[in-house]
């Protein structure tokens, strides 16, 4: 195994983890506020009602508060495959540029501009070109999303591309195989819809607690029937978009679906761990271990989910390790050697070409093209290097699914009681919707440490490893980064939430009935 | 169409799109340059208000501009793309602190129990006007002078100095230096030019057009020292050559000055575009009633119109854009350094949505400069910054 700066390494994906979890707190509530805007100025202009202005302006503030700190995190993150990921960004830049280009090209200039015809045009441009401006706002965020997340799917499941050995890099072959591949159309679309749930719980939150103060009683009652229809509408979107998301785990990353399960060892009629506790860290080297400590499945339930199938064989974390030659898995001990083989070849290309000698680079190319499906493979000597962190990413998968079901639930009570008008009674329910604000977060949060720590030790699925996608620097810049990234974030977050805080608590909309 | 144009055709494209880019990155930066003047300009409350206002309608349109430019250089030119911000480490850190505490300002500066105070955001808006232009003049610069790194066959890239990039601004000792400072210093100058025109174009005061004029003159003749003195350096100094079939890098005396003489329509591009910035500030200094209205639509095209035909420059014509003085084979030229043929061709189709975006810009703009800012606005606007 080549020689690596693992500390440089640790730094760099903490600072990663770190930057693009903050960015994360205000992206999911900029997609979703911003259609829910955008439905509540239609129904201003379409029922001329001064109320509905007033609701709107309302939301409009919190979402500019918002707004503004979720920019100023997105942009190290625009820079940061530069900084830190810089040899990934060689090896796959010319696949991995394009979406982002696209986006600020796209989604990011559409955004700005509308942004501040939304905020400061109210007086001074027509009604029409206003409500135009905010869906163009809604529209140019969600389209922002779509290209950093196709990016983001190309990872996760890399196709379109071909390897020019003479550049040493991947190279676009195939455009719309990238935008359409269906990871990357199910992440869109889980994504943005996990993101509406969050804004509308937000929403719907914040005006139970304008109930539960009886302040602001009709913008309340207003917002959260606008809140629950569409939340209820796209939180069943979103469980039927991650269902088919863990499919398309299944099949092309099946390690951090093992993993999301907490499955060691592949079955036929495989149980659904629904609620699980580890005993203690088992590892696959050491089989006997106790694995649960408490568990509650339903039968064969993760070989239908998986393969619509119940008598299926889902492969574990130990089949994938060790090979299972009855269901056609190739062991990672041999997927190291194949690895190390293209690597090799690889060199011996360059040299022999450098050298001018054809036959040789022939020869090399062959055995490079061969193997080259397990590039990544060759980086490592221990296959047990190439598991992730399984509780981690079994709990916060679980933790994301459970709380899933939890908010449609709340739509569906939120919406009844509102349609009947009964929400002043039923303060229960006010409480429980006030504090499923931060679940909202936790659920959206874990579904990113799923897709990220689930994946490890890959940046591109099988063909390059986190540890050889860093930048050549000094680990000591990026630790000294890591902690300026933490308190200037920290402080603005700190800062966006009492400024947040203060605006609930100072509204005073009178309208009381 | 894309797909008839050859290779290096599509190469030079991407550049031409970048150096446009560039162009309007500097002169979107009149929002930094702006953000230095807020109380030299505004002496009250309220005119610092109107001032931030001002500004606060277009600090998103250049901190996307700067995003934009990111990532179509990780799109066309991957190589530049990996070599200079992991290299430059500390230059590009320090850059984007500094938009990152800029991207907040506006918006929470005067809203109530915003925790830091009012003072700590406006200083905030200081830092990165001053941090903003003359870091990013200075980067630019060294499109000239030059940096250090190298690059192996694997194309990773090795910066060779500890400063990360620091060294390019604060190594006295080279003379290269004080070329990439007084780009940089001409840029906060400019910045600060085009900033106190757009004033008096939007803002309706008698007061703040006042002020704003002397501002511009009393920014010119720096503004003219430190350009000069870049400009002049840049075409008496010894430049990066390429040699078309072999690609080997070698040093060629007054290169900047031969391609500007081999590429008359860049020559011409660039005094057209000095001409304008100038011209615009004339209006200023003599005709400020009548015209100074209008000057930062000269002096703003005259600035892309400059930098675009300065990254032609750098570019065009065999020439290293982005040269390594420690290893001079490692150079990036446009034609090792960018995206595969297919790539630039599907990028070429996303390029022709370029135009379409400046329209809906302009008339974005247009539709919200119809009235422009006054008190009684600042008073009445519940979403005033
Ligand atoms: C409010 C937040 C939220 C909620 C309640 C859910 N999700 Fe989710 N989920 C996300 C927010 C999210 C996310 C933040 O949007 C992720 C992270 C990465 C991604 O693509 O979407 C995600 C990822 C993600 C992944 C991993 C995809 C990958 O690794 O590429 C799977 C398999 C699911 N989700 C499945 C589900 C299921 C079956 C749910 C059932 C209710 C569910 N999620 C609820
Ligand atoms: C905004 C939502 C996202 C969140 C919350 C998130 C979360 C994370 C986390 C927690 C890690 C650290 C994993 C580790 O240390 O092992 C990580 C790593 C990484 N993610 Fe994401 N991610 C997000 C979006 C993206 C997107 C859209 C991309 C690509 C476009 C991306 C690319 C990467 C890369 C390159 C790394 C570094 C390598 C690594 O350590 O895995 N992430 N991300
Ligand atoms: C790791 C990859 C990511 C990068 C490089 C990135 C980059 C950026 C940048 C540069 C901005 C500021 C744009 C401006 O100038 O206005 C931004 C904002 C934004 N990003 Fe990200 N981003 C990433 C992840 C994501 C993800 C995963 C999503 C959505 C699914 C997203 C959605 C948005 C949205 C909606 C905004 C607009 C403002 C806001 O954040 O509230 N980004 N991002």
């Amino acid at each position: 195994m080549e020689h690596f700066n693992m500390a440089l390494v640790n730094w760099s994906r903490a600072q990663f983890a770190l930057t693009a979890l903050y960015h994360w707190l205000f992206v999911p509530l900029t997609l979703g506020t911003s259609f829910i805007l955008a439905i509540m100025e239609t129904i201003y202009v379409k029922t001329g009602k001064d109320i509905w202005k007033r609701i709107t302006k309302f939301w409009m503030t919190l979402f500019g508060i918002n707004f503004a700190i979720g920019v100023a995190t997105g942009i190290i993150l625009e820079f940061e495959f530069g900084t830190n990921w810089s040899n990934y960004s060689w090896f796959v830049g010319d696949i991995f540029g394009a979406p982002l280009a696209i986006e600020g090209i796209m989604a990011f200039f559409m955004e700005s501009t509308f942004f501040a015809v939304m905020f400061f045009g109210w007086n001074k441009v027509s009604k029409g070109f206003h409500l135009t401006s905010t869906w163009l706002v809604a529209i140019g965020s969600n389209l922002s999303a779509l290209w950093i997340l196709v990016a983001n799917a190309w990872m996760q499941n890399p196709v379109g591309m071909h390897f020019n050995p003479e550049t040493a890099r991947n190279e676009m072959v195939d455009f719309w195989a990238i935008l359409f591949s269906p990871t990357a159309v199910n992440k869109f679309l889980h994504t943005i819809s996990s993101a509406y749930v969050l804004s509308a719980i937000f929403v719907i939150g914040v005006s139970a607690w304008f109930l539960l103060k009886k302040r602001n009683l009709v913008l309340a009652k207003r917002s959260i029937v606008v809140a629950a229809t569409f939340g209820l509408i796209t939180s069943i979107f979103m469980v039927l978009t991650g269902d088919e998301s863990a499919r398309q785990v299944y099949n092309v990353q099946p390690m951090k679906f093992a993993s999301m399960e907490g499955l060691y060892y592949g079955e036929n009629n495989a149980p659904l761990v629904a609620i699980g506790f580890f005993d203690r860290t088992p590892s696959p080297t050491n089989p006997n271990s106790k694995e649960w400590a408490a568990k509650f499945e339903i039968p064969n339930m993760l070989s239908y989910m998986a393969t619509l199938n119940p008598h299926a064989f889902i492969p574990g974390i130990h089949d994938l390790v060790h090979g299972n030659e009855a269901h056609n898995i190739i062991s990672y001990y041999d997927r190291i050697k194949m690895g190390k083989l293209a690597i090799n070849a690889l060199k011996e290309f360059q040299l022999a070409k450098k050298a001018a000698n054809d036959s040789t680079a022939k020869t090399a190319l062959k055995t490079f093209e061969t193997n080259y499906k397990y590039f990544g493979y060759g980086y490592y000597d221990n296959p047990h290097d190439l598991i992730p962190n399984v509780p981690l990413t079994f709990y916060s998968f679980h933790t994301m699914v459970g709380l899933g079901f939890w908010f449609v639930l709340l739509f569906i009570l939120s919406l009844i009681f509102a349609l009947k008008d009964k929400l002043l009674q039923k303060r229960w329910l006010l409480y429980l919707a006030l504090w499923t604000i931060p679940l909202a977060w936790l659920a959206s949060e874990a579904g990113w440490m799923v897709a990220e720590f689930g994946r490890q030790p890959w940046v591109v699925q099988d063909y390059m490893p986190t540890l050889s996608a860093v930048s050549n620097i000094d680990h000591t810049s990026v630790m000294i980064t890591f902690f300026l990234f933490a308190v200037v974030f920290t402080v603005l977050l700190i800062a966006e939430i009492k400024i947040m805080l203060k605006q609930i608590n100072q509204l005073k909309d009178g309208g009381h009935k | 169409m894309f797909e008839n144009l050859s290779y290096i055709a599509l190469q030079q494209y991407w550049w031409a799109i970048i150096a446009l880019l560039g162009g309007i990155l500097v002169f979107m930066l009149f929002v930094q340059g702006g953000q230095t003047l807020l109380y030299t300009i505004g002496k009250t409350d309220t005119e610092v208000k109107m001032l931030v206002n001002s500004l606060g309608r277009k600090w998103d349109l250049t901190f996307t501009s700067l995003v934009v430019f990111g990532g179509a250089a990780f799109a066309s030119f991957p190589l530049f793309y990996s070599t200079s911000f992991g290299g430059a480490y500390w230059v590009w850190m320090i850059i984007l602190f500094a938009f990152i505490l800029q991207a907040v300002s506006y918006e929470y500066r005067t809203k109530a129990n915003n925790w830091l105070g009012t003072k700590t955001y406006d200083i905030f808006l200081f830092i990165n006007g001053l941090i903003g232009t003359v870091f990013l003049g200075t980067a630019v610069a060294t499109f000239f002078t030059g940096s250090l790194f190298s690059v192996n066959a694997m194309h990773h890239s090795f910066w060779q100095s500890a400063y990360k990039g620091l060294e390019l601004a604060l190594n006295f000792g080279r003379y290269a230096t004080y070329v990439n400072l007084s780009l940089g210093l001409a840029v906060f100058f400019l910045a600060r030019i085009l900033a106190s025109m757009y004033f008096m174009n939007n803002i309706d005061d008698e007061t703040i057009s006042q002020r704003a004029r002397k501002i511009v003159m009393k920014s010119t003749i720096p503004f003219l020292i430190f350009f000069l003195f870049f400009l002049i350096n840049v075409l008496v100094m010894n430049g990066f050559n390429y040699d078309p079939v072999t690609k080997v890098v070698n040093m060629e005396s007054f290169k900047y000055l031969h391609n500007l003489l081999a590429m008359p329509l860049v020559l011409i591009l660039m005094l057209l575009g000095v001409v304008a910035v100038l011209w615009g500030i004339y209006r200023v200094y003599f005709a400020a009633e009548k015209c100074g209205r209008k000057a930062v639509w000269f002096t703003g095209a005259g600035t892309i119109v400059t930098v675009f035909s300065l990254l032609l420059t750098a570019g065009y014509n065999h020439t290293a854009f982005y040269p390594s003085i420690y290893n001079l084979q490692s150079s990036l030229t446009i034609q090792n350094a960018s995206s595969s043929q297919y790539t630039l061709t599907a990028m070429g189709y996303v390029s022709l949505l370029v135009p379409f975006v400046v329209a809906y810009i302009w008339y974005a703009w247009s539709q919200m400069n119809k009235k422009s800012i006054t008190k009684k606005e600042m008073e009445e606007d519940s979403h005033a910054y």
